[in-house]
């Protein structure tokens, strides 16, 4: 399909063929967002983020929703943000009248998600909705921006929204096929970029990057720096399909046991241990790849991305 | 065939322990596990003993019937004995319950099952399993004989989600099989993976919608009828 316009910063600058950074923000079972608009606060100093995803639920739990964080770190912060949208919650009524809603408070991009199954979550016996599944959600978004209707053709007032969507790929997927198939689906109904989930092997990343190639629409890797070594051990033990790299795992480890009582020098520690691993990471992708820039998965962790962008 | 699993014998002694005469129906129907003339007998007795550890004493009768679901097969079985009963407890599925309710309107009709799903017998896997979720949009036609309703979590027309590690499905805890990478592996055999690559679009869930009735024809002709005016 034809390119539709850059409604966004994130589109724009994308197009502009910038080697580009986002960050991510969690909104949690909460009502204060000040943390949220700290970690914002410290994205925007560094000067190197374009824009922050907000998640929407994620692991199934039942979270602040995404829209308001948007529009405030948006707002309080001037840091663009990436609208996380799930299908699971919402069937395409309030789909439609949240991204209407979206709109109207000024976010233009959407990236659209399936969202972990509500039997992960914190409530367990929830009915998952799953109206829609993300690819018709991107259609959904798409009838809004390109012919201001909703999916029935039932025109909105005013007209048609502005409004960027985005789709997730997974380098991790095994079998790759039919996840580079769904991604092309995706990419025919109007994902105008794609973010991927966390990668730790290069070889592998470069590879699905390679493969991607093909659809001619902007990608942005997904990395994880990793805040502690508890957090690493979780996502290898719990997160089927990544593993983080035995090297990565044992400094972390040695870390946290060197400097058990001294957090400053665990703090500094870890992160020289993240520094020395993603900054050739970031900079081989720069270099021997297409892609558009790198997704900073680093919840929580803000206080690296100085240290970590500072030589891009 | 309809898949249930009895209730607890509490919660079904809890049901109809106000009552002192109860006629125990089984449902000689697609129900499965079979719940016929001798689950119906021991159901009652427990009832019988569990009363009796109270201090009650509980009259039973029971019976089965061809099919509970069938309101002439289940009139012309039933009718018989309901006068002398209080209450009755069925082990049919909830079609079952809802029709005995509706026929038999002066008596109440209690379950004695959950009904869990329309399933086949896969008898290599040792299981009952969901195959169809009877959504009213079938799309086994383009997806190589796998339903990504009945198969996939999310019910998705599009998959698989980011949620498949290796062909498996994030919930159930990477046990169940993934529809979607399923789908994929028939296509991919039959070299129709045209089929998986098409965009579906959202699907019609008024086919899936209850109440849902189909008109059961009384006659046909090749004349041309009026037809119904939709509100």
């Amino acid at each position: 399909m034809a390119k539709r316009p850059a409604y966004s910063n994130l589109v724009k600058t994308m197009r502009e063929s910038k080697f580009l950074f986002t960050g991510e923000l969690e909104p949690k079972k909460m009502v204060d967002l000040s943390s949220i608009l700290h970690s914002a606060e410290e994205m925007k100093k560094t000067g190197k983020i374009t824009a922050a995803n907000v998640t929407d639920g994620p692991q199934g739990d039942a979270y602040t929703c995404s829209m308001v964080p948007c529009h405030l770190v948006q707002e309080k912060v001037g840091l663009e943000t990436i609208w996380q949208m799930t299908v699971r919650d919402r069937n395409r009524i309030a789909l439609f009248g949240d991204i209407l809603g979206g709109s109207i408070l000024g976010l233009r991009n959407l990236l659209a998600l399936t969202g972990d199954h509500s039997a992960l979550g914190d409530n367990k016996n929830a009915r998952p909705v799953y109206d829609l599944d993300s690819t018709q959600l991107i259609d959904l978004v798409s009838k809004m921006v390109d012919d201001g209707t909703d999916l029935e053709g039932n025109e909105i007032e005013g007209g048609k929204i502005e409004m960027n969507v985005g789709c997730a790929a997974n380098p991790n997927s095994n079998p790759r096929e039919p996840e580079i198939l769904k991604v092309g689906r995706k990419v025919e109904v109007g994902a105008d970029f794609i973010q991927t989930q966390t990668s730790f092997d290069i070889d592998d990343a470069k590879e699905f990057l390679k493969e991607l190639e093909k659809f001619n629409v902007p990608v942005l890797l997904g990395l994880f720096p990793i805040k502690n070594y508890g957090i690493a051990w979780y996502f290898n033990e719990n997160i089927p399909g990544v593993s983080v790299p035995k090297d990565l795992l044992a400094a972390l480890k040695t870390a946290k046991k060197q400097y058990k009582e001294d957090k400053k020098k665990r703090n500094e520690a870890i992160d020289k241990i993240n520094i020395d691993f993603f900054e050739p990471f970031i900079k081989e992708i720069q270099k021997t790849t297409k892609a558009a820039g790198i997704h900073c998965m680093a919840v929580h962790y803000e206080r690296l991305f100085e240290p970590l962008l500072k030589n891009f | 065939m309809i898949i249930t699993q009895q209730k607890n014998i509490e919660e079904i002694y809890d049901m109809v322990k106000q009552y002192s005469k109860i006629l125990v129906a089984g449902c000689d129907g697609c129900c499965q596990p079979p719940r016929s003339i001798n689950e119906a007998k021991v159901l009652a007795q427990m009832l019988e003993l569990k009363a009796r550890s109270e201090g009650k004493e509980l009259k039973w009768k029971a019976i089965t019937v061809l099919r509970q679901c069938d309101d002439r097969i289940a009139a012309t079985t039933v009718r018989p004995f309901i006068e002398q009963y209080d209450a009755i407890v069925s082990l049919s599925c909830g079609l079952g319950i809802v029709m005995m309710n509706r026929i038999f309107d002066n008596i109440l009709t209690f379950p004695a099952q959950n009904s869990m799903f329309g399933g086949a017998e896969n008898n290599a896997e040792n299981t009952f399993a969901e195959y169809c979720e009877t959504c009213g949009e079938c799309l086994l036609g383009v997806t190589g004989g796998v339903c990504p309703m009945a198969g996939c979590a999310k019910n998705l027309s599009n998959g698989p989600c980011g949620g498949t590690v290796t062909g498996k499905c994030e919930v159930g805890g990477y046990t169940h099989e993934c529809a979607w990478v399923k789908i994929y592996e028939r296509l991919k055999k039959f070299n129709r993976l045209d089929l998986f690559t098409k965009y579906r679009p959202p699907r019609n869930y008024r086919n899936w919608s209850s109440p849902r009735f189909i008109e059961i024809n009384k006659s046909y002709t090749n004349e041309e009828e009026p037809k119904k005016e939709e509100k």
